[in-house]
């Protein structure tokens, strides 16, 4: 198989950048001089992407989004942490809120948003609030799962070394519950920008979601779609950070996989 | 999940406690949820008692908004879940396949992937206002990187033993397909499409309250603009139990299809992004 070789990162690269490059090239031919209203050369995109969202005034914007997203998605995260663990680690309480949960978690997020203007109306708390709301139960649910499914043999040595509390917790409990917890992270990720942006489509005065929103209201098309492309450029961001930190965390357990398959 | 079975097994009526005690569970959800407004720690003008609620909800079902919300949110997330699942699936089988295929198009997908389908909204209204297109794009462009990915590590997954043997019997490309990577790629497909069917109802009810296409999401936002709050939770309530069907139904579907498979393997809830 060709996966095997060592391939030369001038190669890969070029392979990597071919499609990427084709597709925005014919982007670019396609659109150029385009009467379509809706859709207007790339060329004009990109200046108005440089001059819009490169600017100091789209500051005013960004900020506040980003603020409200990692405000909502680190609390999430922290709650669901440490209120998922105890329930974990109890089956009767597993037992006795799991359904419950579950009821949550697939209540489509989006919804609170008129359930939490009635509580705190449209301000930021509401906001991030609805991202707490909307990040917390992936990993809730994950953490419990993870927590439940500790490894039994490792439990009882732990508990032979009369490991306990604090020691118990970091060496044991959430090493081994965090691969899961991760994937519960990642989750979450993905629901949080989009709480963030839908949020700030209802009444707000500021946010990324309102800009776009704006622009569309006002059919200012160029600057649109450059908040289009500037909003995904956002959730690579996002995944990109994610994942260097997921590598850093669990960098030990990718590797044990990785051996273990080679085996 | 990492299942163990063991642990189920060891009391008899273990399972039936477990039952017993979500439910106990949830109803001790429905009495706090009773109790608080009455006892006056939230206003009721926020939070109507549970009771209140659940009438409300009777009286919504008797009225054709209530079944017409449903069934155009019902429809918007069949049509994009069933797009995304069949474009994902041949589209991953095709790009899997091909090595030079999967080098290609790797840096694109990983580059268009986390794009939140949000982002397309102000798009989507320009194009096709709040008709149901607007939902499928919205729907259709989250769900099917869901299964896109999944069918991609599945693909990837088959056994280079059982492919050389294929190819040493002389097995066509469409055979190998059929034989050899439909049956590996499978347990990674039912991921994906678990997945899906709840991020389609996600976006479906997402682009129901921010565009205001017909749905559940529309009457949720419009109730709660009325001040019909028991009306609004009725529709919340609805929109959560639909979310637990559906994902109890991707459950039984993969369970069904995977029945043959020696064991519903561990790395496949991992891989599940």
């Amino acid at each position: 198989m060709s996966d095997t070789g060592p391939i030369r990162p001038i190669r890969s690269l070029t392979i990597m950048l071919t499609l990427p490059a084709a597709l925005v090239t014919t982007w670019w031919f396609i659109s150029a001089g385009s009467q379509n209203f809706y859709f207007p050369p790339l060329q004009t995109i990109l200046q108005t992407f440089l001059k819009v969202w490169l600017s100091p005034e789209a500051l005013q914007n960004v900020i506040p989004s980003i603020n409200r997203f990692f405000v909502g998605y680190l609390a999430a995260a922290l709650l669901g942490l440490t209120v998922g663990i105890p329930i974990g680690a109890s089956r009767h309480v597993r037992n006795l809120l799991e359904p419950m949960l579950e009821f949550f978690r697939a209540i489509p997020p989006p919804v609170l948003i008129p359930m939490l203007i009635l509580f705190t109306g449209v301000g930021d708390e509401m906001k991030t609030l609805v991202i707490v709301f909307g990040c917390i139960w992936p990993v809730l649910l994950n953490t419990v799962a993870g927590v439940r499914a500790l490894d039994e043999v490792l439990a009882e040595v732990v508990l032979s070394y009369r490991l306990s509390g604090f020691a118990r917790l970091w060496y044991f409990v959430l090493p081994g519950a965090s691969p899961q917890i991760f994937t519960g992270l990642r989750q979450s990720l993905s629901i949080g920008i989009i709480l963030m942006v839908v949020s700030e489509m209802f009444a707000a005065s500021n946010g990324i979601g309102f800009a776009l929103v704006q622009y569309q209201r006002t059919f200012a098309i160029p600057e649109m779609w450059a908040g289009v492309i500037f909003l995904g450029i956002i959730g690579i961001m996002l995944s990109l950070i994610f994942r260097a930190f997921e590598a850093w965390i669990l960098g030990w357990y990718h590797g044990l996989r990785r051996s273990q398959r080679e085996n | 999940m990492p299942a163990k079975p063991a642990h189920g097994r060891v009391h008899l009526g273990a399972r039936s406690l477990a039952w017993l005690e979500g439910f106990g569970g949830l109803v001790g959800l429905a009495l706090l949820l009773e109790m608080a407004p009455r006892a006056g720690l939230v206003s009721p003008h926020y939070l109507p008692p549970f009771s209140a609620m659940i009438v409300a909800l009777f009286e919504e079902m008797k009225s054709a908004v209530f079944w017409i919300a449903l069934g155009a949110t019902m429809r918007a997330w069949a049509i994009g879940f069933i797009i995304s699942v069949a474009t994902g699936t041949v589209i991953g089988i095709l790009i899997g396949s091909s090595n030079i295929l999967r080098m290609l198009t790797r840096s694109t997908i990983e580059f268009l992937r986390p794009i939140p389908s949000v982002a397309l909204i102000p798009l989507a209204v320009l194009l096709f206002g709040s008709q149901i297109e607007s939902t499928l794009i919205l729907v259709v462009y989250a769900s099917f990187w869901q299964v896109l990915i999944q069918v991609l590590y599945g693909v990837q997954d088959v056994d280079p033993v059982a492919r050389e043997t294929a190819l040493s019997y002389g097995l066509g490309p469409w055979a190998q397909i059929r034989y050899v990577t439909w049956p590996t790629t499978l347990p990674y497909l039912m991921t994906g499409v678990r997945l899906a069917a709840a991020v389609s109802l996600i976006l479906a009810v997402t682009s129901e309250v921010a565009i205001g296409s017909q749905g559940l999401g529309k009457e949720i936002s419009d109730t709660q603009a009325g001040g019909a709050v028991a009306i609004m939770y009725a529709y919340v309530i609805v929109a959560g139990i639909i979310g637990v069907i559906l994902n109890l139904l991707a459950r039984a579907l993969e369970r069904w299809v995977l029945a043959w498979h020696p064991s519903m393997r561990l790395h496949i809830v991992e891989a599940g992004e």
